[in-house]
């Protein structure tokens, strides 16, 4: 260990200060260099929409490369208020637009039928649009009440603010809330995951995202199809919007006109989505 | 000479203000949580915030009592677990295990404070939860749940805290109370206990704080229904899953609740560190 | 009931020898399940492809890309301020009422919840500096969190270097910051890093305030302002909405083997730093 001259101190002492510096600099330079344009279109919003959202976004960065398109979660509310702000380009939101948001300009990019669903073991298979209600409004508990087995039902919903819910409770509900004891999940995903293993539950998830694990329940005798959903027969059909602060432009245009083409329409088809002309109310 | 004073000076300075970000932090974290969330506590009332039963958001309902009743009953339950089996290693590891036995089981133990708490959750989704619905009965997701898998994350905590305290009383205590005749555990159960008492104390409210402050763990095996449980097979929610939960989706109000569900669970976990903080300072004094 | 002290100390021993037990099986359990179901999953292509299908296929190089971006600069901006806050407190005051409040902040800082965390980067970072959601909200959030084992494990470190030390740098002429830059840190070097590492391991398996902050976007983040997806945060994800059990379980296998590594390495350093000045 030497002891330096005058001179190195100096140098010493500020070389730790021009480290930190660097560092602060570092941070602040990267700041300046990105404008938003290099951070590629942002899509914020629905969890519903999301999957969806992201695989389109891979088909059109794959066709145009270049293009960026990231996709975020963060949920319909969370979408809608990022586009008024403008920290994403597009929200997406599987609900409709409330009265308060009205003045945001919404395109239809797909529709999405909204399945109840229960365990495949389940014997049940079909019930009435009001029995769903009073089992979702906590006054039927068990399973005995519409002719199953004697078990209680567990009932598994989404959380406040999801477009998923909020379609639910304006389509099946009403104005009956949806009772305290149900329980909670943040996505369609986890609600499908819990029904797929509680053989005494009952739940709500995108249609499109109904898979092997679980059943879906025929409404009043109606089957959760496509085809029941062109011919308007299954009502519980919700739109997937894209949402805009103004008519979409440029980049915004890009990609929804994408999304709206032929090949778009098809990638969401094959999800399991219903394209955007058809089943109109 | 006065240019090495200076900069000595300049040193000294630069490294105060340095010293201060902590505490910055803290205090900005303080203003942006109180300024976000005290306008809806305002408006709706504390006590209609604090007391009301229902919590229903989009219909301008806010009442946070079966989150706070929640995390309560989920927190007690974690304890249930962690002390006993939290304290009951401490004192096996201090007091009736070889040097090399310690040596080879704490760095065990600190793994499992390593162990991501999604990890946990996970674990307790596979397993716990199809457990508890199929020999107990409900849905599995259920306070019951929580608690189990609290309790064994918080055990770290409480075991090295504890761990500290008994090593840290001065040895003439067990050799007084050996030469007297005592057994080591009567040792341990009549001096050695009462006297790292306010250390383990401090390491059960520690542990208290974590098991409050979980969140991702608890989301995933809680089940999140907004009603007070009736029963620990009864699902739960607690503060901090009421705030992950929503915070994506809310704007506005609802936004506002959530930070205010921040408020309440900061001043919670405020007051137990300082507790914790008094207690274990008494203990140096 | 009078037992015979010898016998209730056997019956206690034994009680206390099985919690233990409990408790190291329990992580036993979790390292075994976890690694057992996790490593056939692990192999080269799982490790450097990307997510396809929003995780259903393909790998996780993304998510490891994002969690070492997102982790490496946490540290970044952690470590000066917290070996700075560190040195201060050790070498250039007294405990007196200042050193009290510092030290208070620290603690209470580290408190705080995570999701308190995630709250606040949300609302400062992604809103008010309209950084988005991004790695640079989320390295900023994670230093946060880190700063505080940082500042108390450096000041051990620092502590624990022998003043003998600092007595012979002073004794040969050299000023405060010298001694401290040349003499004290290089020795305390070992327990700093520890206390780095162990901010590393927590920035790893740190969710909820991540979520929050750097969101979830799939792809590989290009610059400091892109969204980017944690391996804990893809994890968490898969396995909740059940999009993939045998890649949840890969991702869980890659974070549980970095967990083993740091605490084999801290404790490495750890053991031989203090066997240095015992």
């Amino acid at each position: 260990m030497k002891i330096a001259k005058e001179g190195k101190v100096q140098i010493r002492s500020k070389s730790k200060f021009l480290t930190l510096i660097f560092y602060i600099s570092l941070v602040i330079l990267s700041s300046c260099s990105r404008s938003a344009s290099q951070r590629g279109l942002i899509v914020a919003g629905s969890t519903s929409v999301q999957p969806f959202a992201d695989r389109w976004a891979e088909v059109y960065m794959q066709k145009y490369p270049g293009r960026i398109v990231n996709v975020q979660g963060g949920g319909s509310s969370a979408g809608i208020q990022a586009a008024k702000l403008g920290s994403a380009q597009i929200g997406s939101c599987s609900r409709e637009l409330r009265e308060d948001e009205e003045d945001l300009y919404e395109t239809v990019v797909a529709r999405d039928g909204l399945a109840v669903i229960v365990h495949p073991s389940n014997e049940i298979s079909d019930l009435s649009l009001e029995q769903v209600r009073e089992i979702f409004a906590g006054k039927i508990r068990n399973w005995k009440g519409v002719s199953g087995k004697d078990k209680t039902i567990t009932v598994v919903s989404r959380e406040e603010g999801s477009g998923t819910r909020g379609s639910f409770q304006e389509m099946v509900m009403g104005k009956v809330r949806i009772f305290k004891s149900a329980i909670v999940q943040d996505s369609n995903g986890t609600v499908r995951e819990i029904v797929a293993n509680d053989p005494n539950s009952i739940g709500y998830i995108s249609l499109g995202l109904v898979d092997k694990r679980v059943k879906a329940l025929k409404l009043d005798g109606v089957l959760a199809s496509e085809e029941n959903i062109f011919n308007h027969h299954y009502k519980l059909v919700r739109p997937f919007l894209f949402v805009t602060n103004g008519p979409a432009k440029g980049e915004v245009k890009n990609f929804i006109d994408f999304v709206l083409s032929q090949e778009g329409q098809e990638i969401a088809r094959k999800a399991g989505l219903i394209p955007a002309g058809e089943g109109e109310r | 000479m006065k240019n090495l004073q200076r900069n000595e000076k300049l040193v000294q300075i630069s490294l105060l203000a340095v010293a201060f970000s902590a505490v910055s932090i803290l205090a900005i974290i303080t203003v942006f949580i109180f300024e976000e969330g005290s306008p809806i506590l305002f408006k709706h009332g504390i006590k209609n915030f604090l007391l009301g039963l229902n919590w229903y958001p989009t219909e301008q309902s806010f009442g946070l009592l079966p989150m706070i009743i929640g995390s309560l009953f989920v927190t007690l339950g974690a304890l249930v677990i962690g002390v006993p089996f939290g304290l009951g290693c401490a004192i096996f590891l201090t007091e009736f295990s070889s040097r090399r036995l310690r040596q080879i089981i704490k760095p065990i133990i600190e793994l499992l404070a390593g162990i991501p708490s999604v990890v946990y959750g996970f674990m307790g989704v596979i397993i716990l939860v199809p457990f508890i619905r199929k020999t107990l009965g409900g849905p599995g997701l259920s306070v019951l749940a929580a608690s189990f898998v609290l309790g064994i994350m918080i055990l770290p905590t409480i075991i090295s805290i504890s761990i500290d305290s008994l090593q840290a009383l001065p040895p003439s205590y067990r050799e007084g109370s050996i030469a007297l005749g005592a057994t080591r555990w009567q040792t341990t159960k009549m001096v050695l206990l009462p006297a790292a008492r306010s250390g383990i104390i401090a390491s059960i409210i520690l542990g208290m704080g974590r098991a409050i402050g979980e969140t991702m763990a608890v989301i995933m095996i809680a089940g999140n229904a907004a009603s007070i449980p009736r029963s620990i097979l009864d699902p739960v929610r607690t503060l901090t899953s009421n705030i992950a939960l929503e915070m994506g989706y809310a704007s506005g109000e609802h936004r506002q609740a959530l930070f205010a569900t921040g408020i309440i669970l900061f001043i919670i976990i405020m007051i137990l560190n300082w507790i914790a903080n008094i207690t274990s300072a008494r203990r140096k004094a | 009931m009078h037992l015979d002290p010898r016998a209730e100390q056997k019956i206690v021993q034994t009680i206390l020898w099985l919690f233990t037990l409990m408790t190291i099986s329990v992580l036993f359990f979790i390292i075994v399940f976890i690694l057992k179901n996790g490593l056939p999953v692990l192999n080269i292509p799982f490790l450097t492809a990307n997510p396809q299908d929003m995780g259903k296929s393909g790998g996780i190089f993304s998510t490891i890309v994002g969690t070492l971006a997102l982790t490496i600069l946490a540290i970044l901006i952690a470590t000066p301020f917290g070996v700075g806050t560190a040195i201060y407190l050790t070498e250039y005051t007294r405990e007196n009422r200042v050193t009290r409040v510092i030290r208070f902040g620290s603690e209470c800082l580290a408190g705080i919840p995570s999701i308190i965390f995630g709250l606040f980067g949300f609302i400062l970072f992604v809103n008010k500096l309209k950084f988005g959601w991004s790695i640079l909200s989320g390295s900023l959030t994670l230093a946060f969190m880190i700063l505080p084992t940082i500042i108390r494990t450096s000041e051990e470190a620092i502590k624990a270097v022998p003043r003998s030390f600092s007595d012979v740098s002073y004794s040969l002429g050299s000023t405060k910051w010298q001694m401290v830059t040349r003499v004290v840190l290089p020795s305390a070097i070992p327990g700093i890093v520890t206390g780095i590492i162990l901010g590393v391991g927590r920035s790893i398996g740190e969710t909820a305030a991540v979520i929050f902050t750097a969101g979830s976007a799939l792809r590989i983040p290009t610059s400091l302002f892109s969204s980017s997806r944690t391996m804990a945060v893809h994890f968490f994800i898969l396995a909740r909405e059940g999009i993939s059990m045998p890649n949840a379980f890969g991702t869980a296998a890659v974070l549980v083997i970095a967990i083993l590594i740091i605490n084999i390495v801290t404790y490495r350093i750890m053991h031989r730093f203090i066997r240095k000045y015992r």
